[in-house]
């Protein structure tokens, strides 16, 4: 069934189909409406999930990590402030080996205050253990929350499913809701059997004391899991395309096999720098595009492929690592690094604290590289007014 | 493609006009995108919202600079607000009063008004000291710009009014004859 919903309730729509079980989360612009409706699903009976009302966010994470240390396939949303007060759950969650799922509506951290976009939050938790997915329209969000499920249940990692404040979070558009009787197929209950679990029956005790003769280890196997990720991500992708007929790939190319120059971008700014890369292709500039949409495990071995074709990598980031650049840029030098034939690397900050980009800030961006040889600095911020 | 922007304030139910509009184009087969002014919406305050519609899948994700028309829910917004900001020569501005079009001065554009604060008040839309206008003045616009049918206006107002959808049925289908152009 096709409908006209934003992006929060495309969110929704995925956890309720994914069959959620547990839901724990606290209110924060602009995520409110997604756990509103699932609220509502769950009092009409339309999803048959334990509600879990709590206090703040690092009570919802903890929620969460009990329900899915029993086994339960447990969802929450949150956003800026909110997830920046469930890090410490957030470790813990990927610590345990818990597939939990949470949409993550990217909304810059204050001060000053704001409650528009751009990707500090998210990627402030990039090194905890979760899998990250920038999502470009409704659609995207909605498949993506679908497929988080399955990934972390086969890797035993939580998934982070990431969408632009206001830009999506807010904005109706078409998305196609599938019968559930296909996501079942995608995504049967019950979910993963946990090799250990919550159970009165056959009780354990977690979270002990672990000596420096195990510790180790533990956080070997959870980098083991990510790098198995990579593979698992995109068979599930492959495997949702077969049953729903959509699938998105962990990077997405467009037009890159004879550019000269690729642009590279996540979220939805990609959405417009595709109208870009396609007019400046009627100009006769040979320019492509890659979209990140999975960034943790970062997708190396597609970036090292894909990216080298052309002369010129322009990466778009729409945060800020102080003392740095952009997250982004610094993650595609570290992936190409050591590679015979190196592009260059332009690393443009965009978009901070919701500044609108337009097609002409893109425009301008790939003006500006097509006709500089090299960067004059590692980071060229876009639209400063001083 | 075609944009559309809206002037009103909150309260007066510009976002949910531009989601009815946006499902009953949908309905007719268009590629939609709608979205209010990204930001925190006070009662009373000015907002805005957008509607984009194509043929084709909207990939633009960006706010309206250049709308083709522009529907203002409270005329004395015009004091204020420059409502025909990036306005495309020879596009509609509506307006929701009980003045005749010929008493504003718009050149380049065409100019429709409609009394939907009256007819808000008829229906019981809201108080009658903040009456909700939004259907009425979609029922205004589209008799005057033909860009979708009513029948499928009708067809969306359920899925975005939670109360009073037949009398917001109602007003949207008195506008429609009502509107003055």
């Amino acid at each position: 069934m096709k409908k006209v919903i934003t992006g929060n309730h495309a969110v929704s729509y995925g956890a309720q189909l994914a069959r959620s079980q547990v839901i724990a989360a606290y209110p924060i612009t602009p995520q409110t409406q997604i756990v509103e409706l699932l609220s509502e699903f769950c009092a009409s009976g339309k999803l048959n999930a334990k509600f879990i009302k709590v206090e703040s966010e690092h009570s919802a994470m903890s929620a969460c990590i009990a329900a899915a240390a029993t086994g339960a396939r447990t969802f929450t949303a949150t956003s800026s402030q909110g997830l920046a007060l469930m890090h410490e759950m957030l470790h813990w969650a990927a610590g345990a080996r818990l597939p939990v799922v949470l949409a993550n509506v990217n909304r810059a951290m204050g001060p000053g205050w704001s409650v528009w976009t751009d990707q500090n939050d998210s990627l402030s938790q990039r090194d905890l253990g979760w899998l990250q997915f920038y999502c470009e329209s409704n659609q995207e969000v909605m498949d993506t929350v679908i497929q988080a499920f399955k990934i972390g249940e086969k890797v035993l990692l939580p998934v982070m499913v990431i969408l632009d404040a206001f830009v999506l979070s807010h904005t109706s558009e078409p998305v196609d809701i599938p019968d559930q009787e296909l996501v079942d197929r995608f995504l049967p209950l019950p979910p993963v059997n946990l090799p250990y679990k919550l159970d009165v029956e056959d009780p354990h005790a977690f979270g002990a004391l672990t000596s420096p003769d195990h510790y180790y280890e533990i956080r070997f196997k959870i980098q083991k899991a990510q790098d198995e990720a990579v593979q698992v991500a995109k068979e599930v992708d492959e495997e949702f395309k077969n049953i729903l007929g959509r699938g998105y790939g962990i990077v997405e190319p467009y037009r890159c096999d004879d550019a000269k120059l690729i642009l590279v971008t996540s979220g939805t700014i990609t959405g417009t720098a595709r109208i870009v890369v396609d007019s400046e292709r009627v100009k006769g500039r040979k320019v492509g595009l890659l979209k990140i949409r999975m960034f943790r495990p970062t997708p190396i071995k597609e970036l090292r492929e894909i990216l080298p074709r052309a002369q010129k990598v322009v990466v778009i980031d729409r945060n800020i690592s102080f003392g740095h650049s952009g997250v982004f840029c610094q993650e595609i030098k570290s992936a190409l690094y050591g590679l015979p034939v190196q592009p260059t690397i332009f690393g443009f900050i965009i978009g901070i604290g919701g500044r609108d980009v337009t097609a002409q800030d893109i425009e301008e961006i790939v003006d500006y590289a097509s006709k500089t040889e090299k960067p004059d600095s590692i980071i060229l911020w876009r639209g400063v007014r001083l | 493609m075609t944009e559309i922007r809206f002037h009103g304030r909150g309260g007066q139910g510009a976002v949910i006009a531009s989601e009815i509009f946006a499902s009953a184009l949908f309905k007719e087969g268009k590629y939609v995108q709608t979205f209010p002014e990204f930001g925190v919406e006070r009662r009373g305050a000015p907002v805005q919202a957008f509607l984009r519609f194509d043929e084709k899948p909207i990939m633009l994700r960006c706010k309206v600079y250049t709308p083709d028309h522009v529907i203002i829910l409270d005329s004395v917004l015009l004091k204020t607000q420059d409502v025909t900001m990036g306005l495309r020569p020879g596009g509609w501005i509506l307006l929701n009063s009980d003045k005749e079009p010929r008493e504003f001065s718009f050149p380049n554009f065409r100019v429709a008004t409609i009394d939907a604060t009256g007819v808000a008040i008829k229906y019981k839309l809201g108080p009658k000291t903040a009456p909700i206008v939004n259907t009425a003045v979609l029922g205004a616009f589209i008799r005057v710009s033909e860009i979708v049918r009513l029948d499928n206006i009708y067809k969306s107002i359920p899925e975005y009014v939670p109360v009073k959808i037949e009398d917001n049925i109602k007003a949207t289908g008195e506008a429609y004859e009502m509107v003055r152009f």
